[in-house]
């Protein structure tokens, strides 16, 4: 019997050829997940909605109209200005309230303070979705700007980040909780309130 | 000439036993990184660019929705008119509330309260369907949603 024979050595020489094809196989029919977006709550069914009145110097009226101008407070806008107008509106800080932190010019027309400050968006159903994206990105721009510089001036960290931090994996529990309590502070300051509902004004 | 083809029988053959190893690294790396695409797109989806992006976290607490005009070829078949795609069927705005809903039902009962509908949405869409979709999502209770959008480039000027 030969069984000493030398086995003669499998050719690897393809090996890179089949590996090439699988590789391009899961390149073809893969794709990189990239979900990332707005976050928002849509407003709850079950709970009645109560009739609230609120000072009309507290509303900040967004529309958006069909030809995909944008109507702010009944005046024509640039989306460009948006994210400043509704800094300066949010910000503004009224005289007799007390809203400490708000760096406005404390007009008797705009908010008394950014927890009482509501913005109404409303569009019109032909506006194209891709405004309607970018009046939403200006708004939560001005809130995030308003929320970061708040975070910077108690914690010296800025909001997004600690929100950053506060979703990856390798925060400590304790410190978890302190990021939490930061983070629910600011969200407290500057409550992010952007309407969509149909608002009707008492004459 | 002669000369050109000594030199040639010279250099030693550049060895491609690693070969085979690299490229598996690779195949590697995007099996891993990346996930396969379930079911092919019957809408177009451009989606709109924005700046201030949350990340979605978890893949699995994720509804998707697709709504855009039906693709080039199926445009005889589907019309023009904005369509909603859920997994691989194309639906009308009253049905969302079920299909969601059963959607909703084959996740694991301790993360239904923190799933999220991914709207993919064309940029080109008008925004009365997208409004027709949030009212149904409200009927159902269901009402965390992301606009899910491309990352802009911010210039700096």
């Amino acid at each position: 019997m030969s069984r000493n024979r030398e086995i003669p050595e499998v050719n690897a020489g393809s090996m890179a050829d089949i590996a090439f094809l699988l590789l391009i196989f899961f390149l073809v029919t893969t794709a990189i997940e990239t979900d990332m977006g707005l976050l928002r709550k849509l407003p709850s069914k079950e709970q009645e909605t109560p009739i609230v009145e609120i000072n009309e110097r507290n509303v900040f009226r967004v529309n958006l109209n069909k030809r995909n101008q944008l109507l702010v407070e009944e005046a024509i806008l640039n989306i460009t200005d948006l994210k400043a107008a509704t800094i300066s509106f949010l910000d503004n800080g009224g005289v007799l309230t007390d809203c400490s932190y708000c760096e406005g010019l404390r007009l008797a027309t705009s908010s008394d303070s950014p927890k009482e400050a509501i913005i109404t968006f409303s569009s019109d159903r032909e506006a194209s979705y891709g405004n309607y994206i970018q009046v939403q990105n200006e708004l939560t721009a001005a809130y995030n700007e308003l929320r970061n510089r708040e975070s910077l001036r108690l914690y010296g960290v800025e909001y997004l980040k600690m929100v950053k931090t506060y979703s990856s994996a390798k925060v400590s529990l304790e410190e978890k909780l302190i990021l939490e309590e930061r983070i629910n502070r600011i969200r407290q300051l500057y409550p992010l309130r952007i309407s969509e509902a149909e608002t009707t004004f008492k004459s | 000439m002669i000369k050109s083809r000594k030199k040639g029988n010279n250099v030693p053959g550049i060895s491609t036993a690693s070969l085979p190893d690299i490229v598996f690294m690779l195949l590697f790396f995007f099996m891993t990184v990346t996930s396969i695409k379930d079911y092919e797109l019957l809408v177009e989806n451009k989606l709109p660019s924005a700046t201030e992006l949350q990340k979605l976290e978890n893949k699995d607490q994720i509804i998707e929705m697709y709504i855009g005009k039906p693709t080039y070829e199926l445009a005889s078949v589907l019309g023009t008119e904005p369509r909603i795609q859920l997994n691989t069927r194309i639906i009308g705005v009253s049905e969302i509330g079920d299909y969601v809903l059963s959607e909703l039902f084959k996740k694991p009962e301790e993360i239904r309260n923190l799933v999220t509908v991914s709207l993919k949405i064309d940029q080109d869409v008008q925004v009365g369907i997208v409004s027709d979709i949030k009212e149904e999502l409200r009927k159902i209770n269901l009402l965390k949603v992301s606009y899910t959008v491309n990352e802009k480039i911010v210039e700096n000027h």
